[in-house]
């Protein structure tokens, strides 16, 4: 157990230091610099600006004091927010995400599975065809089609529920944006729990199981119930890691002022460190994730070795 | 497996049965064919069409699909049905051109990787693992949001990030028959590598990578749309499916159908993609026989 995170820590450093260069390179590799905005400053503004923000440096000291800062958990000034460290923007951003995205992964799970039991249980039934027909449709629904739709009919046309001009705090404001990001995964899950119960419930042991004269309902709880789980926890990982760095298509239609929206708007306007911070944040949680499902998967399945 | 005893007639080839296990797939056949009538009219309306996608008509803005435009026309009066066609083109020439670019990378490195086997599979396939947890997503959005929005680069981006579960299934793949028996009888046969590889190993992946390059197609497709989505994708005259689902969630309170069309054709494009790689996954995968 040590060594496999011993050892799966000694990738994970690597991986990380090859994510940062990669995003700081292609960040510094590009004309264009955070200052060169429309409006003309004054050469010596802009000389102590960039001398503020170690920018006059040459590119592999500027490397060097990223990666010292990165590795003490400083991801540095923000360009754009000015006095704004990236750590306080990430600060702000990641508890809106983090709800969201778990409501979202909740539900998606709760709904999900159930639909992909049920659909397995009754197979080839109005019960099985009838979900994974909208399983189908909500895996190709992009999130950019469903959240303007979701507007469309319940703020728009409806008038139930508000939409963008996010409240925080307020949970009607809350509806929308999770309802938006649940319902692909809740697709996804819905077929994938449908597939894994397939498999299982045609398995050898749970025929056993039942000619020993187990409920059903035993039979599904106590010995199908956990091999199906298990594809779920190694999707789960990385999804997790993928809703808490925030869904930018929702962040941007609702208005939430998640980390998205930040790592966008920091793009679209070369804010160096706001950018590199975000992917290495992403690459970290990638990588934790992976590392919780991984483990999890070994706690469900008495048979899985840890083997990196 | 009878045939390697009694003499009888040639079996069947390998594309024949499978066109017939395809046939018995309603879905994936609709599927084929609603693509197939999405493609010959993205391809034939721009041509018949006295619209053309670019030229603003400002006596017509925002009309609702009607007689003279069918399915209506957008905030610069240009004919909907007609931009809608243009954007099926580009969505489908960048789904399939960077599915390509990623199938061929896959394939080379997966076979490259299963077939050398030893400290280069294992360097080759960690090289993909790390590749794995890079988030490519952002690096995206980076990458055509700095180096400008050229049409090549979305499209070669997209296909340099989607080639690791190809090189994944087809090095698995390669494994699996570097050590079947029909693989060996070749070898003992006394077959050159390169005809091994042409008359045996080939066609035994062609299957897996069909299936898969269908199955990456729409995520292209899709990850096309999300860049336009953004602003980050085909440039303003030009259309897109992303672009167009974004112009249309811009005018969603006024003139929803700018939004529902455009969804709606993405949403089935993406639909057929899925159903013929279910089909194409039971008619080319052989322990689908089952």
């Amino acid at each position: 157990m040590l060594k496999f995170l011993g050892r799966r820590l000694l990738i994970a450093l690597p991986t990380l230091l090859v994510i940062a260069t990669l995003a700081f390179g292609l960040l510094h590799a590009t004309p264009g610099g955070p200052f060169d905005s429309a409006k003309q400053m004054p050469a010596e503004i802009q000389r102590s600006i960039e001398a503020k923000y170690h920018l006059d440096e040459p590119l592999w000291r500027q490397y060097l004091r990223y990666m010292n800062d990165l590795a003490h958990g400083d991801l540095g000034p923000s360009f754009q927010y000015r006095n704004t460290s990236v750590n306080e923007l990430i600060r702000a951003g990641l508890p809106v995400d983090a709800w969201v995205g778990s409501l979202a992964l909740l539900i998606a799970v709760l709904a999900g599975g159930l639909c992909g039991f049920l659909a397995a249980l009754k197979r080839d039934t109005r019960w099985d065809y009838v979900p994974m027909f909208f399983a189908a449709l909500g895996i190709a629904l992009p999130v950019f089609v469903v959240a303007p739709l979701l507007v469309l009919v319940f703020a728009v046309q409806l008038r139930w529920l508000p939409s963008g001009d996010w409240r925080a705090g307020e949970f009607r404001y809350w509806i929308l944006p999770v309802l938006a990001l649940a319902l692909p995964y809740t697709a996804y899950i819905a077929r994938m729990v449908r597939g894994a119960a397939i498999e299982v419930l045609s398995s050898p042991f749970i025929r056993t199981a039942r000619a020993k004269g187990l409920t059903t309902r035993t039979v599904i709880l106590r010995h199908a119930l956990r091999p199906v789980l298990m594809p779920l926890v190694s999707f789960l990982g990385p999804a997790f890691a993928g809703v808490l760095t925030g869904s930018i298509i929702i962040e941007s239609v609702f208005g939430l002022p998640g980390i998205g929206r930040y790592f966008l708007i920091g793009a679209i306007n070369r804010d160096y460190t706001l950018v590199v911070g975000i992917t290495v944040l992403y690459g970290v949680l990638i990588i934790v994730f992976n590392l919780l499902a991984d483990l999890s998967y070994a706690l469900l399945d008495p048979r899985v070795r840890l083997q990196p | 497996m009878s045939s390697a005893i009694a003499p009888e007639p040639r079996p069947a080839g390998q594309w024949r049965q499978a066109w017939h296990r395809l046939r018995r797939h309603p879905a994936a056949l609709l599927a084929l064919s609603l693509l197939g009538l999405v493609v010959l009219l993205s391809l034939v309306v721009p041509l018949i069409s006295s619209f053309d996608y670019a030229t603003p008509d400002w006596d017509a803005l925002y009309q609702p699909p009607g007689r003279s435009h069918l399915l209506g026309t957008d905030g610069l009066g240009r004919d909907l049905l007609v931009r809608l066609m243009w954007g099926c083109r580009i969505s489908l020439i960048v789904g399939v051109a960077a599915s390509l670019v990623s199938v061929l990378i896959g394939v080379l490195w997966g076979a490259t990787a299963g077939y050398a086997g030893g400290v280069t599979d294992s360097l080759m396939m960690r090289t993909v693992d790390i590749l794995y947890t890079v988030p490519f997503i952002p690096l995206v959005i980076v990458l055509t949001v700095l180096f400008g929005r050229s049409f090549l680069l979305v499209f070669v981006a997209i296909g340099a990030v989607s080639w690791l579960d190809i090189a994944r299934i087809v090095r698995a793949q390669t494994l699996s028959l570097k050590n079947r028996e029909f693989i060996e009888a070749a070898r003992a046969l006394g077959l050159s590598n390169t005809r091994m590889i042409s008359r045996h190993l080939v066609p035994n992946l062609l299957g897996v990578v069909i299936i898969y390059a269908t199955l990456t197609v729409p995520t292209v497709i899709l990850f096309e749309a999300f860049l336009s989505f953004l602003g980050l994708g085909v440039h303003a005259p030009l259309a897109s499916l992303g672009t167009l689902v974004s112009d249309g969630a811009n005018h969603l309170r006024s003139h929803p159908y700018l939004l529902t069309i455009p969804g709606l054709l993405l949403t089935l494009i993406i639909c057929c993609f899925g159903y013929l790689g279910d089909g194409l996954r039971d008619a080319l995968d052989p322990r689908a026989e089952r």
